[in-house]
């Protein structure tokens, strides 16, 4: 028995004596659920981090919509008379982070803007410096995982979900949103959406969602709810139904307005007020649901356990291929492990 | 080609907090988190030490309300041996996929010497099974059934007296790979006074040998209260039962003696319902939470120490990669400067065949040296026959000499006789001659007779008898022995 220190048993003492795990029935109360409460106790302890991504050109209000989403001046943007935005001569990303509670639960929310993007005259390759942030996340991440004495809990600053505005224009994806889409969604979870879509009709609207819709299948980009994930046929359902109505029509507001005798938040224009958490007025609701209130951790799972776990796959292979260059001449080792 | 520059405008030690001007909605993540749990499942291993007979199958029944697999085992196994069994229980919605295991034959052999070091290879074995999963290139670490040792319940003899050198020897190797729980098992044997004179005895026989148990964690105020006394009842001493009686009106499960019945859900009978609810109802995560962030991060910084693995500060082993130089060239701010980043599973197969080419190489030497050692003993012995047979070579030769000399001297020695004899032959005929004729002699001849007198002295001898003188008895008895002859020969004819 001490000469197999590496198998998980010597073949006399079997892993498993049941071949099937045997289902047994539970005579009285035993008090297993009450696991879940640890957990919830536990995680509500050590609180939660969700670092979100903004993507598009200056002026889709993106900033807006994320101060929106999170009823809190997130992002600081003077908006004043005599403020010229100064739009950078290259991408630049600007991460926010913040602390916010509610109800017992803590988050850090860290919120990445990504001023420059698509504004240039020439923006081939605007995306790349995206692409290197998401990265050099990860790589952060794989570091401190690859340590020998590591912390308990990794600082996690990956990003979870990247959001993209479209801009309304009522016909096709442009060539930019394409390429930019389609090489984050190998990488990150994206979540598009139409930008200041008050100046869609509804039916412009739905006809603009279903172009969208059938270029991104033609070009095989894979949108966040991503259809490979689904765990089971509830998620299925759910997602299917969140997928008809990608991308999310969105208007975002931080001011709140009166209506009805109420305060909602809302844009005040000539013509009426766009009440942005009315579902007849626009998609903002469900895109707030989706991120925050149902799917977050799904988002984290995902960026955790299949973006992560894919970088870090080419990442080692890269290094292996350096390492066992002909002086080893171990090549091949790889193979043997990614069994899976 | 644009460049990039992030610019953190906060660090994260001071981050600020904001206040939210309406319900955004994330309260629900811990609901969202636990129904991903839920869906996934959880998992929970026990391992149970204990003599045989000590009573764990039972207690284990008793605690998780069901009945498991029971097959009791004999007394007479060689060593010791683990048995290992998953089951999937389900409780409202809560999946749990619990594994038992059991030590079969613990402290039944007669030298206990190695009783422990299966448990231990045991638990090792599951952290190294973790430890490649995790090390793998492509691993799938949601879905991998956890099969690390969660906690640890020692079962401890009621004999009233002390811990026994065994148990305190498999504890003290245990406390480091896995949350000990000691439980005096079949407490019913033990009456209150001598209950409580016990456990005081136990826990500062443990605390004086330096063995760690599990201490119910105490920093989360919901459950500190509780938790804390309960470590004052630690150990727990149980009884197991699944058998039911009939108590006031309730069926409950007891144990039923001519001098009473021991309830095993009373508290003022045993400690069973406090060790169910610290076991399952309160801990059961942070038991598996500490395994993991604890024992299990213990096992792998030794186990990847041992194979050399480093941190050197925020480097590990150097392996430049190219793909993102621009990154390391622009990233001296954040910590690790230069991207080193290595394939533990790679390094770890690299020094593998290392040390087995080591080995080899060494082995080779031993033998090399070996093969020496015999050429150079044969020699010497072959040296050694060598002399011998030329020793014998020389006695040989000498014997030979030796034998022909003697045959010489014989050969010699006869020759002398034999010319004695001529001549002794010859004088004799000599003096024959010389007294036959006389004057036909030669000088030489004169001169012998000369020497000799000149006569001969001859002796002539006569049967002189009486013929008158006869013995009758011979006379009559030879003219017998004629007749006979006369008679035989007749007869013959």
């Amino acid at each position: 028995m001490e000469g197999q220190p590496v198998q998980p048993a010597p073949e006399e003492t079997p892993r498993n004596t049941n071949p099937a795990n045997v289902g047994l029935e539970l005579f009285g109360y035993v008090g297993i659920e009450a696991v879940l409460d640890q957990m919830r106790i536990k995680t509500m302890k050590t609180g939660f981090e969700f670092n979100l991504m903004v993507v598009g050109q200056s002026g889709l209000g993106k900033s807006t919509m994320v101060n929106t989403l999170f009823k809190s001046k997130v992002s600081r943007k003077p908006t004043g008379p005599g403020y010229e935005e100064h739009i950078p001569k290259t991408v630049q990303l600007q991460s926010v982070t913040h602390i916010i509670e509610e109800k017992g639960v803590k988050m850090k929310l860290t919120v990445t803007d990504t001023p420059g993007f698509g504004d240039q005259i020439n923006n081939e390759n605007c995306w790349d410096p995206i692409i290197k942030y998401i990265n050099e996340q990860y790589e952060k991440y794989l570091r401190e995982e690859i340590l020998i004495s590591r912390k308990r809990k990794i600082p996690d600053t990956r990003v979870h979900s990247c959001v993209y505005f479209v801009p309304p224009t009522g016909h096709w994806l442009r060539p930019l949103d394409l390429e930019f889409m389609r090489r984050l969604s190998k990488i990150v979870n994206v979540v598009p959406v139409i930008a200041k879509a008050d100046t869609l009709t509804l039916e412009e609207r739905a006809e603009f969602k279903q172009r969208i819709q059938k270029d991104l299948k033609a070009h095989g980009i894979s949108v966040y709810p991503q259809e490979d994930f689904d765990d089971n046929p509830d998620d299925r359902i759910l997602n299917d139904k969140i997928r008809d109505k990608i991308p999310f029509a969105v208007v975002g507001a931080d001011k709140e307005h009166q209506v009805n005798g109420k305060r909602v938040l809302g844009r005040k224009t000539k013509w009426g007020i766009i009440e942005v958490e009315n579902p007849a007025h626009c998609e903002f609701p469900l895109l707030r649901d989706l991120l925050i209130r149902s799917h977050l951790q799904d988002l984290k799972d995902i960026t955790h356990n299949v973006h992560y776990e894919s970088y870090r796959v080419q990442r080692l292979n890269e290094s292996n291929r350096l390492a066992l260059s002909p002086v080893n001449g171990l090549l091949g080792k790889d193979e043997v492990e990614s069994d899976l | 080609m644009a460049s990039s520059e992030v610019a953190r405008q906060l660090q994260n030690d001071n981050c600020r907090p904001l206040s939210l001007s309406g319900h955004v909605g994330f309260d629900s993540l811990p609901d969202q988190l636990v129904n991903k749990s839920v869906n996934q499942g959880f998992c929970f291993n026990i391992l149970c030490i204990g003599e045989t007979g000590i009573g764990k199958s039972t207690l284990i029944d008793t605690l998780f309300n069901t009945s498991f697999d029971d097959r009791v085992s004999t007394h007479f196994q060689p060593n010791v041996r683990l048995r290992a069994q998953t089951y999937e229980l389900q409780e409202s919605n809560v999946r749990l996929k619990l594994t038992i295991v059991n030590t079969v034959g613990f402290g039944d052999q007669i030298n206990k010497e190695d009783s422990y070091q299966p448990i231990v290879d045991y638990i090792d074995a599951q952290f190294e099974a973790y430890l490649q999963e995790e090390l793998k290139i492509k691993r799938s670490l949601y879905n991998y059934h956890d099969t690390r040792i969660h906690v640890c319940l020692y079962f401890i003899s009621p004999t009233g007296h002390s811990l026994k050198t065994l148990d305190l020897l498999t504890m003290k190797n245990l406390d480091s790979k896995v949350n000990i729980i000691p439980v005096i098992a079949k407490a019913d044997t033990i009456s209150k006074t001598e209950l409580q004179k016990f456990k005081i005895k136990l826990m500062s026989e443990l605390v004086s040998n330096g063995v760690q148990i599990y201490q119910f964690p105490t920093d989360d105020e919901t459950i500190s209260k509780i938790n804390a006394t309960m470590n004052g009842h630690l150990p727990f001493a149980v009884v197991g039962s699944m058998e039911e009686m009939k108590i006031g009106n309730k069926m409950v499960k007891a144990r039923q003696y001519p001098w009473g019945i021991v309830q095993v859900e009373n508290e003022n009978h045993c400690d069973f319902v406090k060790l169910r609810e610290m076991l399952i109802c309160t801990n059961m995560e942070d038991l598996r939470e500490q395994t993991h962030a604890r024992h299990y991060e213990l096992y792998r910084r030794c186990k990847l120490e041992e194979m050399g693995f480093r941190d050197t500060g925020p480097e590990n082993k150097p392996v430049r990669v190219p793909l993102l130089k621009g990154y390391t060239d622009s990233k001296k701010s954040i910590s690790h400067s230069h991207a080193s980043v290595e394939s533990l599973q790679e390094t770890y197969e690299a020094k593998r065949h290392e040390f087995f080419g080591e080995l080899q190489r060494k082995e080779e030497e031993m033998r090399q040296m070996f093969v020496q050692r015999v050429k150079e003993k044969e020699a010497i012995l072959k040296e050694a026959e060598r002399e011998l047979q030329a020793k014998f070579e020389h006695l040989k030769r000498l014997h030979q000499e030796e034998r022909m000399k003697l045959e010489e001297k014989r050969k010699l020695l006869e020759d002398d006789m034999i010319a004695f004899n001529k001549r002794k032959a010859a004088t004799e005929l000599l003096q024959a001659q010389a007294f036959a004729s006389t004057p036909s002699v030669s000088l030489k001849k004169d001169k012998d007779r000369k020497k000799d007198p000149g006569f001969r002295l001859e002796l002539l001898c006569f049967d002189v008898r009486d013929h008158e003188i006869v013995n009758v008895q011979e006379q009559s008895e030879r003219e017998k022995l004629e007749r006979d002859r006369i008679s035989h020969r007749e007869f013959q004819k």
